[in-house]
């Protein structure tokens, strides 16, 4: 415990979720709701970072899941059941595609478990619109129901949200779980001879990641009253997530917090750029990658934690 | 008829697709470099080229050579500004390199597409052909341009089997392909074989790009597709065996092309993508990939 407090990690996490807390009281709703945005995002940054950072798998299908779990609760919706059914039976289908596809999907590796899971993407884009009569295409999903109309109630389900899949997400990787995920990605036959089921516990990485994807992407649809295939799977949403990680550093779960934020306010302040805005903080991340690989969180806390 | 139509295209199509593809597999096969912003670098010859062409009265030739140029020079700055740095990064240990590579090159890629778009609009353009005039291949109308452009894609691929195979160059490269360690050991620079790939691919690349601006058309939101379908084809065929490449490209090709004509146009892309998962999924590796 003494150990804990004197790591900045712990600390430096507090110190945000005061802020985070208090933010109702002082911030205007404009702000609070690209912050609540941020924080859907970062869960969906989290739960990347699981597979990325861990199990050093590149999942280019965080919105197959994201986009199974958003349609799948609209749907219900659709069809009259009420919210929490409907977060229910979307994330149930979120986690059972991504086991679908995980199964065999596990089997291969490096690039080409990549592309199995960008296939996955472009055939559930395709999907949504051939069947545009009930997904609504290109143009979206309305939903009748949303959370609230309130902005700051808007803005604590998100950050409970957020927190509880952060504690979750971060107890996850301190635990067994994340230390034979972490082998597996470093040297795959050396965990294995090991002894440890290798594709046991990407399995349950998987599944866990598309349990919080799923969630996510089921309350970011009833937060905006509607799914599109621009909010929910669209391949520009696997970029940005992929930019969260990797500016907040990979392999931390709290860095892809701040990596989600950083992405969400900076594309607001940015905006007088237009369309470049984009095109800058890609390069950001771009930087990032090439000069601190770690990322922001990784490089606060590496002197204090040598590898 | 039509099955005579549809062999005629996808013929096209499909060589197209090949030397689009060869490159990207080249690459990989050389120097273990995945490069995601694959379809940004042919967007960029392309969409050059298409300028130069149409603005400055360059015309389909004049255009054609800068978008080559604009291809390759991409390609050097993928090399030296992108994959180059992330190779030599002290701080990337050296089993991630790989996934650095791909997270580095995606993000490129984006940025490309978007300077590309704020650049030239995403309005769909095309090049102007590179021969007017049809051709009657018994009793299909052909457009001379189609059968100019899969004689091009052909006779590029057929240059790149010679020099591979034929040239000292090329054997350096196939060496390099199979034990890159007992090269250096031999005497030979890595770093100059990297570059000599790199250069072949942006030539590959721009090629391809501008002959599918000339097919085809392009426009800048295309960057993420041609991407996906070069990876596509180069995973289907084995990755870093070209001509694995070439058979992928045509059952690709060919898969559109009847699924376009027989069944429905916005089908297009499906059965690729079905053919790919049950081969993954039967053949991890590829139709003619080693592993």
């Amino acid at each position: 415990m003494m150990e804990m407090l004197r790591r900045p990690g712990p600390w430096i996490a507090v110190v945000l979720v005061a802020l985070a807390v208090s933010a109702p009281g002082w911030m205007g709703a404009y702000f609070l709701g690209i912050f609540t945005t941020a924080y859907y995002f970062g869960v969906f940054a989290m739960s990347w970072d699981l597979l990325f950072g861990f199990a050093g798998e590149v999942n280019f299908g965080p919105t197959f899941m994201i986009g199974i779990g958003a349609y799948g609760a609209g749907l219900l919706n659709n069809a009259g059941f009420g919210i929490p059914l409907c977060l229910v039976g979307g994330t149930a289908a979120a986690v059972a595609a991504g086991a679908l596809l995980a199964l065999p999907a596990l089997r291969l590796r490096g690039p080409y478990f990549g592309l199995i899971t960008l296939v996955a993407v472009l055939l559930l884009l395709d999907l949504i619109v051939i069947f545009a009569n009930i997904t609504g295409g290109e143009i979206g999903m309305m939903v009748p129901d949303v959370l609230s109309i309130s902005a700051s109630v808007n803005y604590w389900y998100a950050l409970g949200f957020l927190v509880v899949s952060a504690l979750i997400l971060f107890g996850l990787s301190r635990s067994s779980l994340g230390l034979i995920l972490q082998a597996t990605g470093q040297d795959r036959i050396e965990a294995a001879a090991l002894g440890f089921n290798v594709t046991k516990h990407k399995l349950a990485a998987f599944c866990v990641s598309a349990l919080f994807s799923g969630l996510a992407g089921g309350m970011l649809t009833f937060y905006e009253g509607a799914a599109s295939v621009d909010t929910v799977v669209s391949l520009a949403i696997t970029v940005q997530i992929v930019i969260a990680v990797v500016f907040g550093g990979r392999r931390t779960i709290l860095g892809a917090i701040l990596g989600s934020i950083f992405l969400i306010l900076f594309d607001e302040l940015l905006r007088p750029l237009g369309q470049l805005n984009t095109f800058v903080v890609s390069g950001i991340a771009l930087a990032v990658i090439i000069f601190f690989p770690d990322g922001v969180l990784g490089w606060v806390l590496r002197p204090r934690e040598p590898r | 008829m039509l099955a005579l139509q549809i062999l005629i295209d996808g013929f096209a199509v499909s060589a197209l697709y090949g030397l689009g593809a060869i490159g990207f597999t080249l690459m990989f096969g050389v120097s273990g470099v995945l490069n995601l912003a694959h379809g940004g670098i042919m967007l960029i010859a392309a969409l050059f080229g298409w300028y130069v062409a149409a603005e400055y009265g360059a015309g389909p030739y004049g255009g054609a050579v800068v978008g080559i140029v604009a291809g390759l020079l991409a390609s050097y700055i993928t090399y030296f500004v992108v994959v180059r740095p992330i190779q030599r990064s002290r701080a990337i240990p050296k089993v991630e390199e790989e996934i650095f590579i791909l997270t580095g090159t995606l993000l490129w890629g984006i940025m490309i597409q978007v300077g590309m778009d704020y650049l030239f609009s995403n309005n769909p353009v095309s090049m102007q052909p590179l021969i007017p005039g049809v051709v009657n291949i018994l009793g299909v109308r052909t457009p001379w341009n189609e059968v100019m452009i899969a004689a091009i894609s052909w006779a590029a691929i057929g240059l790149l089997w010679l020099m591979v195979n034929h040239t000292r160059i090329g054997k350096q490269l196939l060496a390099a392909s199979i034990n890159p360690r007992g090269l250096t050991l031999l005497g030979f620079e890595l770093s100059r074989i990297y570059l000599i790939v790199w250069t072949i691919y942006g030539l590959l690349a721009g090629l391809a790009g501008v002959l599918l601006a000339s097919f085809f058309g392009v426009s800048s939101d295309n960057a993420g597709n041609l991407t996906a379908s070069a990876f596509t084809i180069v995973i289907l065929g084995g990755l870093g065996s070209v001509q694995g490449s070439l058979i992928a490209a045509y059952i690709v090709g060919y898969a559109e092309t009847i699924t376009a004509y027989l069944i429905a146009p916005t089908l297009r892309p499906i059965p690729a993508l079905l053919i790919l998962i049950v081969v993954l999924y039967i053949r991890p590796q590829g139709l003619l990939g080693r592993r």
